[in-house]
């Protein structure tokens, strides 16, 4: 990938600021996520939810799932690859994916390196949960970072924590002196020039999105608040009650975060949001998985 | 002069860095209640048209927006906004504000692969920055309609009136250009 294609791949996922990326399963998913108004969505055969539920080896979604949900709808299009799995990733490059995300929600292919993303020509997301993890993914070609929360518990938390530790840390380099840089690289293990545009700027030099375990509009617009620049919904619409009107309103609050009232309009009567599980009721971590 | 920009989802916060730059005041627009707000000009910016235009029907902000286009409100309209303001949008299955006299073609040059970076001539002017992001461009424009920019025989900048669309985005670029011809059809309509 050269300068100038990672330049319009940082710059497609500005294009998707202030707005909300949803996990379908398949094309009819892939429609209401579209007239709900998600700016992407995800494709991927099975929701986290289920991952969890139903265990064994997550994979890259069969591409013939992929091509019908980009023929079902006209936003961009991300699938999902194990991480360090470089071959799944060829293999959506040659789909022709707008993005593919290197998620510890798929069973790791590699417990040691991630894929080298320098070497594609479509846009890579990865999760994050401090500001290192999200520098040494810049490092290797992400585009955009988004958090890495819990995926599929319903629950919010990790999100927030990870959230919060990268826009902490980000403040903390900001009131570092120019030469103290170099030792907080050699602690974060990334490139001196990465933390001075940190320093310079409050923010990485790429696209940051809240994901996992984003329920609810007030989840949505929590999130955004803590400083993210979009969200990443999983389980949370549909494993609700009634998806439709649960993405509708996570869309609105995601635009209105800081608008009190219309969050308590959008919250209402939203049917069953979906039941969720708390971290210490789960076996698998999903955020330890790639550092 | 204070311009409006519409905040509902995409590249917003680049433009009003574009007319910061240029000394010109902006605010965003999310809710009904913005658009009472003094304004002498609008803009529309890239992102997703189906999730911005959803925001603006949920929002219920439709019909004041094409009325105060129709009424000569300038409005700039960058890739999501040309597809926004176009009379017809030929390979989908909506329109949406209806408020330009030209036909657009979505994702024109195909996925996030078929994005580029070029030069080229707007308006007589060489060597304007063209970023096209999974960009629209104009089939077709009507009789009112002056072609601003092509490239490769493909219209890809116009105006009609009030209104100036681009289907790249003056907005990435490290270019004030677009921006300050907008700011030149503000202050035109004062006059």
């Amino acid at each position: 990938m050269n300068n100038e294609r990672y330049e319009l791949n940082k710059e497609l996922a500005q294009m998707l600021k202030g707005g909300v990326i949803m996990d379908v399963t398949n094309s009819d998913q892939a429609k209401i996520a579209e007239e709900a108004g998600a700016c992407a969505v995800m494709a991927l055969e099975r929701i986290p939810a289920d991952i969890r539920a139903s265990g064994g080896i997550s994979r890259m979604s069969d591409p013939k799932l992929i091509k019908e949900i980009q023929e079902a709808v006209s936003i961009p299009v991300m699938a999902k690859v194990r991480i360090g799995h470089f071959v799944e990733a060829q293999i959506l490059e040659a789909l022709e994916i707008d993005y593919i995300d290197e998620s510890e929600v798929l069973s790791p292919a590699d417990d040691i390196y991630h894929i080298d993303k320098t070497k594609f020509n479509v846009p890579f997301v990865c999760g994050a949960k401090n500001l290192g993890e999200a520098l040494r993914r810049i490092e290797e070609g992400a585009a955009m970072i988004r958090t890495k929360g819990e995926p599929g518990t319903g629950d919010v938390i990790q999100a927030v924590v990870h959230m919060r530790k990268i826009m902490g840390e980000m403040r903390n380099i900001q009131s570092l002196r120019e030469d103290e840089l170099f030792e907080k690289a050699k602690q974060l293990q990334v490139q001196v020039d990465l933390l001075k545009y940190v320093k310079e700027n409050g923010k990485l030099p790429v696209v940051n999105f809240a994901a996992g375990g984003v329920a609810t509009p007030a989840d949505a617009a929590l999130m955004m608040q803590l400083g993210a620049e979009g969200v990443f919904v999983g389980s949370g619409i549909f494993k609700s009650g009634n998806p439709k009107k649960r993405a509708k309103a996570i869309v609105q609050a995601v635009t209105n975060y800081d608008d009190p009232k219309l969050l308590a309009k959008l919250s209402e009567d939203l049917g069953e949001a979906m039941v969720g599980i708390n971290e210490d009721e789960i076996d698998l971590l999903m955020r330890q998985r790639g550092e | 002069m204070q311009i409006g920009v519409l905040a509902l989802q995409g590249a917003f916060i680049e433009h009003r860095k574009m007319f910061e730059k240029l000394g010109v005041e902006t605010f965003e627009i999310r809710n009904p209640s913005c658009l009472e707000k003094d304004m002498d000009g609008l803009v529309i910016p890239g992102g997703e048209s189906t999730t911005m235009f959803k925001l603006l029907n949920d929002l219920g902000m439709v019909e004041r927006i094409k009325t105060l286009i129709k009424n000569g409100l300038p409005v700039l309209g960058t890739c999501a906004g040309l597809i926004l303001l176009a009379n017809k949008v030929e390979n989908y299955k909506r329109s949406f504000l209806k408020s330009m006299d030209i036909i657009a073609l979505k994702n024109a040059y195909g996925r996030q692969l078929g994005s580029f970076k070029t030069f080229g001539e707007f308006d007589g002017v060489k060597k304007i920055p063209f970023i096209f992001i999974r960009a629209p461009y104009i089939k077709s424009v009507g009789s009112s309609v002056e072609i601003l920019a092509t490239h490769r025989e493909k219209i890809v900048a116009a105006r009609e009136k009030n209104i100036l669309v681009t289907a790249f985005h003056p907005e990435l670029a490290n270019n004030t250009y677009i921006h300050e011809y907008f700011i030149n059809i503000v202050t035109e309509s004062k006059h």
